[in-house]
């Protein structure tokens, strides 16, 4: 029994068919951690994508050192280091909040760049335009490189969401009951490995399929002369 | 000439080792046409550029209406611009660009509105009355709510000029206006800049390829190579008796290539 859920023994199918809806709680979980690890990393990716293109040196290296130095040490590190570290300085955090920061810090790494080759698309024309109507230079990044920018970033941004979606197993070292962990532990107590991860592997499947397949929609459907602005 | 509205005093300009404007002396009086001909990279595109801003100048002093532009007066002494200071010097200055570089996700209106909107302080329905003017003028009324690609180059350009006329400027740039333009749409883009240099007293300085039309809308062409003015004149004594004789061959090798 999990999550108040009885499994039934009798026969493979009707294994299969019993835990399914444990899996699926597992299954929202591994959605909410992509989410919420998504939207961390667009959201400090952006962050970082700004300050990495600061023209003071002072603002733009420690951010770019951050940026490599996220990139190049592995995520289980990084989740360790949250989740046992950050507690002996009276940060504590429940599991999935650590997970999906985690997730987050880790992807805004490649999110950050993604924005930077974005912004860097939009051709000088642009903010010469911007210059000679004399529009400040917010104005200009909001409202003229930002537009435009964001219909080549999103698809980019998508291909991402599939990899957090992938990586979101991780988590289950730190004890959060994503779907690859509810597996296991069904396992654990049934003594039958098979028939679960076969589901998680086949549930993963699906949402990966889905999620590419709306990825793909995106990048045909977004206007191609960027976000219109009547 | 009136009082110069432009001036440039012993400009240098320097690309890494390559000397765009060597010593540049120039002026532009209140209200004159101008027009800057010579070979590629003579500079004449950098002139209107540092103008609008886009480029600093490495030596000498540019004035526009009597203020230094890339200059602020600090105790009596010239010291690099800031930012507020290019700003307000930018008020008096519209450029319209060889490659048009409209804004492709607003509406042609909403090109025409921004920066009045954001910068003058013009309030929306203000903004949008003297959009429908320009619009008027440029002939593209019923474009007003198409997007950029949904027009042609001509229209663009057209629209191109309008944005620029919207924020009132006391001088205007045109850099190279036609020259991305195919061929049959090279004559409404003209015809516009025709009208506005016979009907308004605006200041304008133009870099073209078009002679004929330089020298039908011009008060004075300036022959550029090599990062200096070679010969300037009213444009039928420099078109049909230039003095240098460098002049003589660009004029000759250009209208060549025309006919």
């Amino acid at each position: 029994m999990l999550f108040g859920i009885e499994w039934d023994t009798s026969s493979e199918w009707a294994f299969a068919v019993s835990i399914l809806p444990i899996l699926l709680i597992g299954m929202w979980v591994t959605i909410q951690a992509t989410v919420l690890g998504f939207f961390v990393a667009m959201v400090l990716g952006l962050i970082l994508a700004v300050l990495k293109a600061a023209p003071l040196r002072i603002v733009s290296w420690p951010a770019r050192a951050l940026t490599e130095f996220i990139r190049d040490t592995p995520l289980l590190i990084q989740l360790f280091f949250l989740y046992y570290v950050l507690p002996e300085y009276g940060i504590i955090l429940p599991a999935f909040l650590t997970g999906a920061l985690a997730l987050g810090v880790q992807y805004s790494a490649y999110t950050s760049e993604v924005y930077r080759a974005g912004l860097e698309a939009i051709l000088s024309g642009q903010r010469e335009a911007a210059r000679a109507l004399n529009l400040s230079s917010v104005r200009t990044f909001t409202h003229v490189i930002l537009p435009q920018a964001i219909p080549r970033i999103i698809p980019a941004l998508g291909n991402y969401l599939v990899s957090i979606m992938k990586d979101v197993p991780v988590l289950s070292v730190v004890t959060v009951l994503e779907m690859l962990n509810v597996a296991k532990i069904i396992g654990d107590r049934t003594f039958d490995y098979m028939v679960p991860l076969s589901m998680v592997g086949g549930l993963y499947l699906i949402m990966t399929l889905v999620a590419s397949a709306g990825v793909r929609y995106l990048d045909v459907m977004l206007p191609k002369r960027g976000f219109p602005l009547r | 000439m009136s009082d110069p509205i432009i001036k440039f005093d012993k400009v240098v300009k320097r690309f890494g080792n390559f000397t765009v404007l060597n010593e540049l002396d120039f002026e532009v009086g209140t209200g004159e046409k101008v027009t800057i001909i010579g070979p590629s990279g003579s500079g004449k595109s950098t002139v209107l550029r540092i103008l609008m801003t886009l480029e600093n100048i490495n030596e000498g002093v540019v004035y526009v209406g009597g203020e230094p532009l890339w200059h602020e007066r600090k105790n009596g002494a010239l010291i690099p611009a800031s930012e507020a200071h290019l700003r307000k010097m930018r008020e008096q200055l519209g450029m319209v660009f060889q490659q048009f570089n409209l804004f492709p996700h607003m509406t042609v209106r909403r090109n025409l509105t921004e920066a009045p909107v954001r910068v003058l302080g013009l309030s929306k329905s203000e903004a949008r009355n003297r959009a429908d003017e320009l619009l008027e003028m440029v002939g593209l009324t019923d474009q007003a709510d198409k997007f950029p690609n949904q027009l042609s180059g001509g229209q663009q350009q057209r629209v191109g000029i309008a944005r620029a006329l919207a924020m009132r400027p006391k001088v205007m740039l045109f850099d190279e206006p036609t020259s991305a333009l195919d061929p049959e749409l090279v004559g409404e883009v003209l015809n516009v800049i025709r009208r506005l240099a016979t009907e308004h007293d605006l200041t304008m300085l133009l870099v073209t390829h078009e002679m004929q039309f330089a020298r039908q809308v011009s008060d004075r062409v300036c022959f550029f190579d090599k990062g200096r003015i070679v010969e300037q004149g009213v444009p039928d004594q420099l078109f049909t008796n230039p003095r240098e004789e460098r002049t003589r061959e660009f004029l000759k090798a250009v209208l060549e290539s025309e006919a």
